[in-house]
């Protein structure tokens, strides 16, 4: 199986150096050579788990309450302005 | 005996009678950590006025190390990852809270495998772990600083977390007893996801009863954790009074015990174990799990489907590290990413990545699923004819620095621990005895179905009773 690490790399929003795909490459399509043996397997009409338990409309009640203070949530950010996270231009041609 | 060899039975012993304080306990750690944890690494990082100031306000409580993925209040939670170095947790996570108004107080932040993802520790990007019974052997993983903290005696007990064999089996490879509980029974708020679908918070104590009262603190029912049904959760440590393996019908899968690899030390112990229990009243009935086989290969599409999406949020927007190289969004993305992970995790999400793309999801992820449906009904059926099946925990002893180059061969590690995660069953790991040349510590697994930690508890005592 020839997987296109530079595409799936591109898809999860990962830089590789060169380097890097040159070793995952051999390492990655052996994985998946190995995970391939569940294609032998009859599932016909088996129902998929998604979850280690069933459960089913966890609800709470849906009251506002406590959220953490603005500062806090900040404490951690890269870089800020003000009460935001501060971020490169995102949308093409607008003013910054 | 120094206070820092105390389990967490005796320290709630001592404490009650007044013979010392928390804060004894606390500075006992520290001095402890002082003399040894240059040369262990269990610790990434201890707050020692921190843990001081907390045993001052709750003289009664016992200091408990955390792993370093769990959020503590104003405490780094760097998950082992460059990509979290400076980060402050800004709330508790449930298990902490459930923690401290049970008589505990979290004190010291272990070392783990990144994002969990190792079986060895190696995979940490800010610290070497090595293990407290040879220096020269990993800790196992990916809770190697709990099971180390633990092992070695810095630490009366330690948090680990399981997602397929995190918690068992580094405890095997330290001495140490781990339990991962079922599915649902204890809390993930505030604990960095890693598979969720899988991701359990478990105790890593000195005895099977300091893990019953540990797990008591830790289980129940949460509103901000969807998957916590709201079961009563008993009273583990009661429940172990006469704990007896008289009369438990014990299974033996020959999955598990006629694999070829494993290491004969390993064999012999497990035999042992087994005989141990069957002197001790046990009955044995031999029972089949004829999808165990596959278990890897559905773990291996699951975990690193569900870790691709979770660690999506590692993008140097709200936290965690932003490159300095950075033109645009993408690159923000790209290259925060690139240069915050280590080469684990990102070919984690890769695969993940992988098997979820268009295209190749029903093949990979969406089969995954329905094998793993298979996987739980062998574990259903088994359950059926036993009270709780007892298997190798790992299939070596813990090995050297650097044994496991090749990622799929550490993956083999999880071989007997991965099944009954993603059965969403539990399972401990108890002390079983040591390898005669290396003199290595080896455990043993015994797994029992969904919320019957209780029984669980019970046998693993019993098995621990009948093996001193």
């Amino acid at each position: 199986m020839k997987i296109d690490v530079a595409y799936v790399a591109e898809l999860a929003r990962l830089e590789l150096t060169d380097e890097e795909k040159a070793v995952f490459q051999p390492q990655l399509e052996s994985i998946v050579g190995y995970v391939e043996k569940i294609s032998t397997v009859d599932v016909e009409g088996v129902e998929p788990m998604m979850h280690g338990r069933e459960i089913v409309n966890a609800f709470r009640e849906d009251i506002v309450r406590e959220s953490l203070p603005v500062e806090t949530a900040l404490a951690n950010a890269p870089q800020r302005v003000g009460d935001e996270f501060l971020l490169p231009k995102i949308v093409e041609g607008a003013d910054s | 005996m120094p206070l820092y060899e105390l389990g967490i039975k005796a320290a709630q012993e001592g404490l009650a009678k007044g013979e010392f304080t928390s804060a004894d306990l606390v500075e006992s750690i520290i001095a402890r950590y002082h003399e040894r944890n240059g040369e262990i690494g269990a610790y990434l990082t201890f707050d020692e006025e921190g843990a001081l100031r907390l045993a001052h306000e709750n003289p009664k409580a016992v200091p408990i190390a955390i792993k370093d993925l769990i959020n503590v209040a104003g405490q780094p939670c760097t998950c082992a990852s460059k990509i979290l170095k400076g980060y402050v947790s800004p709330y508790d996570a449930t298990v902490i809270r459930n923690l401290k108004a049970n008589g505990f107080i979290p004190a010291g932040r272990v070392n783990m495998d990144e994002f969990a993802m190792g079986s060895s520790t190696e995979n940490s990007g800010l610290g070497v772990t090595r293990n407290p019974y040879d220096l020269t052997r990993v800790p196992g993983g990916s809770s190697g600083g709990s099971a180390a903290a633990v092992g070695g005696n810095l630490a009366i007990a330690a948090l680990g977390s399981d997602t397929g064999g995190s918690i068992r089996q580094p405890a095997s490879f330290c001495n140490c007893v781990g339990v991962k509980p079922s599915y649902g029974r204890v809390s993930r708020y505030g604990v960095t996801a890693f598979a969720s679908s899988l991701d359990q918070v478990g105790p890593m104590t000195k005895s099977v009863e300091d893990a019953a009262i540990l797990l008591k603190a830790l289980a129940g029912h949460d509103e901000m954790d969807g998957t916590t049904p709201d079961v009563p959760v008993p009273d583990y440590a009661a429940a172990l009074a006469g704990a007896t393996m008289k009369g438990v019908r014990l299974g033996l899968a020959k999955e598990y015990l006629e694999v070829t690899g494993m290491d004969p030390e390993v064999k012999r112990i497990t035999d042992e174990a087994i005989r141990a229990c069957e002197a001790a009243g046990a009955e044995l009935v031999e029972v089949s799990l004829p999808h165990t086989e596959y278990a890897m290969a559905v773990y291996y599409i699951i975990a690193p489907a569900e870790a691709s999406a979770n660690l999506a949020r590692f993008d140097g927007v709200r936290y965690g590290h932003r490159s300095a190289q950075a033109t645009d969004v993408f690159s923000l993305y790209t290259k925060s990413r690139a240069e915050g992970f280590g080469p684990e995790v990102k070919r984690r999400i890769i695969m993940g990545t992988y098997v979820l793309s268009s295209g190749y999801y029903d093949a990979y992820y969406g089969r995954a699923q329905r094998v793993r449906t298979l996987i739980k009904r062998d574990f259903d059926a088994a359950f059926e004819k036993v009270d709780a099946l007892v298997t190798p925990c790992a299939p070596t002893p813990a090995f050297a620095f650097g044994a496991h180059q090749d990622p799929l061969t550490m993956y083999l590690n999880d071989l007997y621990t991965i099944p009954s995660a993603l059965a969403g069953v539990c399972a401990s790991s108890v002390p079983a005895g040591f390898t005669r040349d290396t003199h290595l510590p080896v455990g043993v697994q015994f797994i029992c179905g969904g919320f019957e930690e209780e029984k669980l508890l019970k046998v693993s005592k019993a098995y621990e009773d009948c093996n001193h």
